[in-house]
């Protein structure tokens, strides 16, 4: 699946200035614990999180991400957009809930990250 | 002052080696580190990642060595009243050392234990305080060693080699 396939699936909105959209997301993982996040990503991911503070977006000078979609209708700040924008990193805000949103991309064919 | 080491012990023999001061690293990266700064943490790490890629290290290395550094640094920022960051880089490891000005912790064995924290609800606002930072340290790295005391500094060695 890709970023824009993907954006489209849960109602999102792209909100970083992202010239290409049709990369491919390989896995995923959901979490608000960003020990967790660091502790399964061990490959190019997307994350679905409720958080919106700047750790949020350094988190990917640390592990490989994709891109970041902002669950049940949060929306970072202009600061963090740019931040992500430096790092080409895609931010997408949904307003469907983690669970909800996890599910469809789920279903979707998009699996999990390994954590091994 | 209380200290707790783990050793992978496939490097166990390297040790005293590491430990001596009079080998001089080849880089080294000085970081100041201030409480409670959640804006600016994490650069220190994200510059050392930089610096040891451009040193052609292993992707799967430079992610420990930067999701080690990163939990440490989140820790000052978090903990204590602020600190600093030395990254010591040798040929075929690097030496990171975190030293903060207190207030210690009080406890090493409940500070290792996963899900203990002692984090504000600030802090775990923001995605912290999951009590996995310590354990997420010992996890990435080869040694680590921690020195501290109850209105102490703590100090922090994180040792993790390239091959």
């Amino acid at each position: 699946m890709t970023l824009r396939e993907l954006a489209e699936k849960l109602e999102g909105e792209v909100l970083t200035n992202t010239p290409n959209l049709d990369v491919e997301v390989p896995c995923a993982f959901s979490s608000d614990l960003i020990s967790d996040i660091l502790m399964c990503t061990k490959e190019s991911t997307l994350l679905l999180t409720g958080l919106t503070n700047p750790q949020v977006i350094r988190l990917s000078d640390m592990i490989d991400l994709v891109g970041i979609v902002f669950v049940r209708g949060k929306r970072p700040t202009e600061e963090l957009i740019e931040m992500a924008e430096e790092r080409e990193l895609v931010l997408i805000s949904t307003n469907f809930t983690m669970y909800r949103s996890s599910g469809i991309l789920y279903q979707e064919g998009l699996r999990s990250c390994k954590i091994q | 002052m209380a200290e707790y080491i783990k050793v992978n012990p496939m490097y166990q023999d390297r040790i005293e080696e590491v430990f001596q001061t009079n080998i001089n690293p080849e880089i080294v990266l000085e970081f100041e580190i201030h409480e409670n700064d959640f804006v600016n943490s994490g650069k220190g790490s994200a510059e050392l990642k930089v610096t040891i890629k451009r040193l052609g290290v292993d992707p799967a290395i430079m992610r420990k060595v930067a999701v080690a550094a990163y939990e440490a640094e989140i820790n000052i920022t978090a903990h204590s009243r602020g600190g600093v960051m030395t990254s010591n880089i040798f040929p075929d490891y690097v030496h990171i050392v975190f030293q903060d000005r207190g207030p210690g912790i009080e406890d090493l064995s409940k500070a290792m234990t996963p899900g203990f924290s002692t984090a504000t609800d600030l802090v775990r606002e923001m995605g912290f305080g999951a009590g996995l930072g310590l354990p997420n340290i010992e996890r990435n790295s080869d040694i680590m060693k921690l020195d501290s005391a109850k209105n102490e500094s703590t100090k922090l060695d994180v040792i993790i080699f390239f091959h």
